[in-house]
């Protein structure tokens, strides 16, 4: 007994696993994106199972699985075409399969016709496909005796063969006494449609009736039963399990009979164990295959909170049910349906990357037909356009739509950060405690898979550089163990990644001795503690007075920001001696659109993210200030903000160098620092595709991508914190080292810009 | 206390076989010689069970089920038809419209009673 069940449980185990296995698969299959290694795996799947149902003798389980089997094979063979329609009929096919198994494991036969539809199905697309005679002939054809493909199973069976051989072995040696044979004890799993009280049909006459038949022991599931508020009490959601002792003259008929009228609307499976003696015990124990309809034996009676009622027979089955009873297929696995109906699909990166190129096409295509359009005078062509000002609004729904397909949570980033912090913390000897918040966070595919790298820099960084050891720490009265805290969330449009230690910040006159000592900065430069704390990003810089194994070789800081502004974002830290450090990543949602400003600076054309726009105003003389030595400033809102001539940073001719003829647009980089950007003219607000300048030319400073103008235009976008940097660099002397300052738009103009500017 | 069983059919011989059968067994037997006959008993009366052809004048037999079960108080009342073994899409028609169970032509008076007790219990 136990050796038959072990061997047994063995092959559901095994067979459960390959239903996964092909449900995975044909989940997976769709017209047009025919994997054939799924396919093969499906095909592989169906047969091993069929291979060790034919071994143990489920014969209808085998019949079935045949089927399937016959069609997966036509499908690997490319004879039939994968539809929607066959790949349904196969996932179909496998829940019936899930079934069959479930039955076997039972110890019970299939209801008859359980499998009728599906089979009708399976030959349906096997004729279907015009698959040849084979095709159709095969699946007449009881299993043994089948095609060449079935010739390795016989391996699988021989296999079987001696587990069946051992087990029949065990079997006998165990055999009990002779059973006295007058008595047979049947199993009858009664489960009626929850419609067959309207038919005048009472379950109560028919359980009565079985009564009388000989000793029965009947159970009533009620686990289908609805909740109160739910119950339809003229439905019956009652189903029954009798164990019927009788004389052995009392034949399959007599019972049959009993469920003469209904055994169409109901799903009854009769089974006759073998005798008595021989099986007092419940079918062999085993954890129950995962399709398992939940009140089959006796062992897996009643399900956690259910209750089963034994009844005499007598009890008013008067159950209800909402949904509409158990089909004679569907009956005992209908409720394990709710699994396929999947509510993702798996698509590939390139299609919607397609999508996503196509909708950055038709943003250029929309600001084109705008363009044409600007200079129709108002009032005329009305309708159009309005309808343009729908399109403009569709598209750009349509682009956020498309780009929330590629955004993915942060959390898939942030899920590999504990392991790092436990492996830095071991190699430094510092108690490190890792906070993370705003997992969820969703923003671009490409912009998670390349936060990686930076991120494992900065957290490293901080464990090393930013925090101390735990003796310091108590020292200083901070908990022996440091945090670092890493979180994400939305800002403005982009996307904000912290990364914050309780650590010692930054060591200022280190850094600035440091980047004295490295010639990165000049003797007697003064610098604002922001700047010197910006120090850490110039590349070539390193504090670490040892280079650790971990971090200190000078490169980290440098290589993030290259990452970072790679992705369009940027990179600052704020630091605070003796309590920590923050650094501040801002990346843009998407690497594809933005919206923008789009501005004129002589004959150039520039685009401004909207993100980083203040206001845009036309200052009054009184406004501006010139600073000796220094760029000019305006007085914006109350605070002096340093302006940029575009013009001048990158040396284009005829355009307005006097802001008060021109505009100011007053920009905000992340860290809140404002900048006055002396253009011509500010043209208006358009979506704009990001194209590469990088992959298309070459990567320029102050400029983070450039776009195609709706008349067809070249457009540089531009990146507001790395005008920032130029105009330092530019207009004060004092900072700008030797770093040559970013090439000018116009290459062979760089030379009268220097001498303009400087 | 004697259930009672209303028989509907257009044949006087096959009533009259029909009672006596049910009356030996201890039911009581109202006939009805159509379906409108019928409809109009079972509404006056109240009855166990309701026995009836399938090919009638007047109304016949599926439309007699399809009335009966639009009566409350005959929603649950077991319908049995009388049918011919050939006539195997009546019986499902019959089936649909709400019949409870069947018996199949010629019948044995122990095969009549057969049904009648699996359909009312006893």
């Amino acid at each position: 007994m136990d050796d038959l069940s072990r061997f047994k449980q063995t092959y559901f185990d095994e067979s459960a696993e390959l239903l996964a296995v092909a449900e995975a698969g044909l989940l997976r299959l769709s017209p047009g994106d025919v994997d054939m290694d799924e396919v093969n795996a499906i095909f592989r799947a169906v047969h091993s199972i069929k291979g060790g149902g034919g071994a143990f003798g489920f014969s209808d389980l085998v019949a079935f699985s045949h089927e399937f089997e016959t069609v997966m094979d036509e499908v690997r063979n490319s004879a039939i075409p994968v539809t929607t329609e066959l790949v349904d009929t196969l996932i179909r096919a496998n829940d019936v399969l899930a079934q069959m198994l479930a039955y076997a494991g039972e110890g019970v036969d299939a209801p008859p016709g359980a499998t009728d539809d599906t089979v009708a199905a399976l030959r349906h697309a096997l004729a279907a496909s015009g698959g040849g005679g084979t095709a159709s002939a095969a699946p007449q054809t009881p299993p043994p005796a089948t095609s060449a493909v079935n010739d390795d199973e016989d391996d699988e069976a021989g296999i079987f063969g001696d587990a069946m051989a051992a087990i029949n072995a065990a079997r006998d040696s165990e055999a009990p006494s002779p059973p006295p044979a007058d008595r047979v004890r049947w199993t009858i799993v009664f489960r009626p449609k929850s419609d067959l009280l309207l038919s005048g049909n009472e379950p109560a006459y028919m359980l009565r009736a079985l009564r009388r038949l000989g000793d029965a022991e009947i159970v009533c599931h009620l686990d289908d039963l609805p909740k109160l508020a739910d119950l339809d009490a003229e439905l019956l959601h009652l189903s029954w399990t009798i164990t019927l002792t009788a004389d052995a003259e009392v034949g399959r008929e007599r019972i049959d009979d009993v469920f003469e009228f209904v055994a169409d609307e109901c799903d009854i499976q009769i089974t006759a164990d073998a005798p008595l003696p021989a099986v007092i015990a419940p079918p062999p124990k085993r954890d129950a295959p995962p399709n398992t309809p939940p009140a089959l034996s006796e062992s897996a009676l009643v399900p956690p909170g259910a209750t089963a009622a034994k009844t005499d027979g007598t009890a008013k089955p008067r159950g209800a049910g909402t949904n509409g009873g158990p089909g004679t297929n569907g009956g005992s696995g209908g409720g394990e349906h709710a699994g396929l109906t999947t509510h993702t699909i798996r698509v590939d990166l390139d299609k919607i990357d397609r999508l996503v190129n196509m909708v950055g096409e038709m943003v250029i295509t929309q600001a084109m037909i705008a363009e044409h359009l600007r200079d129709v005078p108002p009032g005329q062509f009305q309708e159009l356009q309005e309808g343009l000002e729908q399109l403009a609004q569709h598209t750009r729904e349509l682009r956020e739509s498309v780009m929330s397909i590629r955004a993915q949570p942060v959390s898939s980033v942030f899920s590999r950060m504990p392991r790092l912090v436990r492996e830095c913390a071991a190699l430094t000897g510092k108690e490190v405690q890792l906070a993370t918040s705003g997992e969820n966070t969703e923003v671009d595919k490409t912009v998670v898979e390349n936060l990686v790298d930076p991120l494992t820099h900065m957290i490293r960084n901080s464990i090393d550089h930013g925090l101390e050891s735990p003796d310091e720490r108590e020292r200083m009265g901070k908990p022996r163990a440091g945090t670092v805290h890493l979180s994400a969330q939305h800002r403005s449009g982009r996307i904000v990644i912290e990364v914050t230690d309780d650590g010692r910040g930054i060591n200022r006159a280190k850094v600035l001795s440091k980047a004295i000592e490295k010639g990165l900065v000049q003797p007697g430069a003064s610098m604002t503690d922001e700047e010197i704390d910006h120090l850490i990003f110039l590349p070539g810089f390193s504090t670490a007075d040892q280079v650790s194994n971990l971090s200190g070789r000078g490169v980290g800081m440098d290589v993030v920001r290259r990452n970072i502004s790679s992705l369009g974002g940027r990179i600052g830290v704020y630091s605070t001696p003796g309590e920590g450090s923050r650094f501040v990543l801002s990346l843009p949602l998407t690497l594809a659109v933005l919206d923008g400003m789009v501005i004129s600076v002589g004959e150039e054309r520039f685009v401004l993210p909207l993100t980083n726009i203040v206001e845009s105003l036309r200052p009054k003389p009184a406004d501006l200030h010139g600073l000796v030595n220094k760029c000019d400033v305006i007085m914006a809102r109350g605070e002096y903000v340093r302006l940029v001539h575009l013009h001048r940073l990158f040396g284009i001719p005829k355009a307005i160098d006097d802001a008060t003829k021109g505009l100011v647009v007053l920009v905000e980089t992340e860290d809140g620092s404002r900048l006055g950007l002396v253009v011509d003219e500010v043209l208006g607000q358009q979506q704009v595709v990001i194209k590469s300048l990088e992959s298309n030319f070459r990567r320029l400073d102050g400029v983070a991508a450039a776009t195609i103008l709706g008349d067809g235009r070249v457009a540089l976008i531009l990146d507001v914190a790395g005008l920032r940097e130029m105009s330092r660099h530019s207009g004060d002397s004092a900072s700008g080292g030797g770093r040559s300052p970013a090439p000018a738009l116009p290459a062979p103009k760089s030379e009268s810009r220097q001498r303009q500017t400087v | 206390m004697a259930k009672t069983i209303l028989s509907v059919d257009d044949s006087a011989s096959m009533r009259q076989m029909v009672k006596l059968t049910l009356s030996t067994a201890g039911y009581q037997v109202v006939e009805a010689a159509d379906g409108r006959e019928a409809l109009a008993k079972a509404k006056a009366g109240a009855f166990n069970m309701v026995l009836t052809d399938l090919n009638m004048p007047n109304m016949d037999g599926l439309s007699l089920i399809r009335e009966l079960r639009g009566l409350p108080a005959y929603r649950g009342v077991p319908i049995v038809f009388l049918t011919t073994e050939s006539d195997a899409g009546k019986k499902n028609e019959a089936k649909a419209a709400g019949a409870t169970a069947w018996i199949v032509k010629p019948f044995q008076q122990d095969q009549l009673l057969g049904v009648v007790r699996k359909v009312i219990g006893a």
